[in-house]
């Protein structure tokens, strides 16, 4: 018994000062457990549900699992918005391009965002072209760029949901605590319940039920998708990422599904805790207020995305480079919008794995490795 | 892209930065967004940042749930 013995490990480092992490997370890969939660999906499900997962990451964790081809008949797995890069309109991305021709700016960006194409360039080619773009792991590393390059105007590119947004928020407070003249952000950042609501009231899509995100709601806490459950009825489960997380938010799903509730439930409590982390939303707030964000795939949607704040101004790189931006063209034939919404499945695009491939991506959810098309692609081919 | 990995706390240096173990590899997170957490502490990292605090006891609680399910679906099939 493994999961026992693990179970053992994990108490006995509770009381430890220094107990080791990859032990306590062996329990949530035991495959008894997985075992008995798919059980419970078998004997719980209905005849027929669709559930979303609205989160990159657990769009590779269930494509790496195969968990997918463990679902009873009936139960379908859909990929929502949940990818920051593929969600990312493309006028956005032609932004970030104009940006990085400015001659005195380097861009400091994630890396996924290099390869994502715009309208007739990509990051990746423009550094081709020589301009100065930098890939980095944390909006602090931009910061770094900053203090050590005084001649050169750090742009840091603001993409991803709410467990990112605090992150650029406090980079700004610290740039501004610091003095820094030349650091400064695009913000393209998204917050994620708004968006569910547009995809559980269009009425041609089916979504009976959300596998909800696990590291946004670390920020958000479970409040904010109350509504989704008390004004659409659709039951969600906040989740973690290992196999048994995933699993076990599916079976309360079915739960929910087969005693005909609609809640808001956390299965993911040592990452989630009910009113989210209060000191990261004053941040968000603190430095940056809510707009009506473009959502490749959704369309606008009010009040889902951020911009910063008139005091933070200073740091707003479209206002600091007022950047020339070409008319946006989206790539002919690709339906990652279709895709985003849950609308069809990677493999019944006609671009899929012909035209387009990780290696010459068409549209944002090859480019990803969190995209549905670089999972479908990778996984299920 | 809202990956957030387990790592304990080994140091907490000055302006809100902190050392961290994240599975054998050492690095420096800002925990400006997590400002209770102490040495020895379990944190999520994500993009540099700490961004909560992780309690080990929740992950025992939520393994003891999932325990719980197979009875639980087995007792509602006999319904």
């Amino acid at each position: 018994m493994a999961g026992k013995d693990a179970g053992e490990a994990m108490r006995n480092s509770t009381s430890l000062p220094h107990g080791d992490v990859p032990m306590n997370l062996a329990e949530f890969k035991d495959p008894e457990l997985a075992k008995g939660l798919i059980a419970s999906i078998n004997a719980l499900a209905p005849a027929h549900a669709n559930l979303m997962e609205v989160c990159g990451t657990h769009t590779v964790a269930i494509a790496r699992n195969g968990i997918r081809a463990l679902m009873p008949e009936g139960v379908h797995l859909l990929s929502g918005p949940g990818c920051p890069v593929c969600v990312t309109a493309n006028s956005d991305i032609d932004t970030v391009i104009a940006l990085s021709q400015v001659p005195e700016v380097t861009m400091a960006t994630f890396g996924d965002m290099t390869r994502v194409p715009g309208s007739t360039s990509s990051l990746l080619k423009e550094k081709a072209a020589g301009r100065s773009i930098e890939i980095v792991y944390s909006p602090l590393d931009a910061l770094k760029l900053a203090k050590d390059h005084p001649d050169r105007q750090i742009v840091f590119v603001g993409v991803g949901f709410e467990t990112t947004t605090p992150l650029v928020a406090i980079a700004i407070k610290r740039a501004q605590a610091l003095g820094l003249k030349n650091f400064s952000v695009f913000v393209a950042h998204k917050n994620m319940p708004n968006a569910l609501e547009a995809i559980v009231s269009d009425s041609s899509l089916e979504v009976n039920a959300l596998i909800l995100p696990g590291h946004v709601s670390t920020i958000i806490g479970a409040a904010p998708y109350r509504f989704l459950a008390q004004k659409y009825g659709i039951p969600g489960v906040i989740t973690g990422f290992e196999p048994v997380d995933v699993l076990q938010g599916i079976a309360m799903l079915m739960r929910q599904l087969h005693e005909g509730r609609a809640d808001i439930e956390i299965a993911y409590a040592r990452g989630v805790m009910e009113e989210g982390n209060p000191v990261a939303l004053a941040a968000i707030d603190e430095v940056f207020e809510t707009c009506t964000a473009t959502w490749r795939g959704l369309g606008d949607i009010p009040d889902s995305g951020y911009h910063i704040r008139d005091e933070y101004r200073l740091y707003d790189a479209v206002e600091r480079f007022r950047p020339l931006i070409e008319p946006t063209q989206n790539p002919k034939g690709c339906r990652c919008g279709d895709v985003l919404r849950g609308a069809m499945t990677p493999d019944a695009c006609p671009l899929f794995g012909r035209v387009c491939t990780p290696e010459n991506p068409v549209g944002p959810c090859m480019v990803s490795s969190e995209g549905s098309c670089a999972a479908y692609y990778r996984y299920y081919r | 892209m809202c990956l957030a990995i387990p790592a304990q706390i080994t140091e907490i240096k000055e302006d809100n930065m902190a050392q961290v173990d994240i599975l054998g590899v050492t690095r420096d997170v800002s925990i400006d967004l997590t400002p209770a957490a102490k040495e020895g502490d379990y944190v999520l990292v994500h993009a540099g940042f700490a961004i909560e605090v992780v309690d080990p006891e929740f992950a025992q609680e939520t393994i003891d749930l999932v325990r719980q399910f197979p009875e639980l679906a087995d007792m509602e099939q006999a319904v």
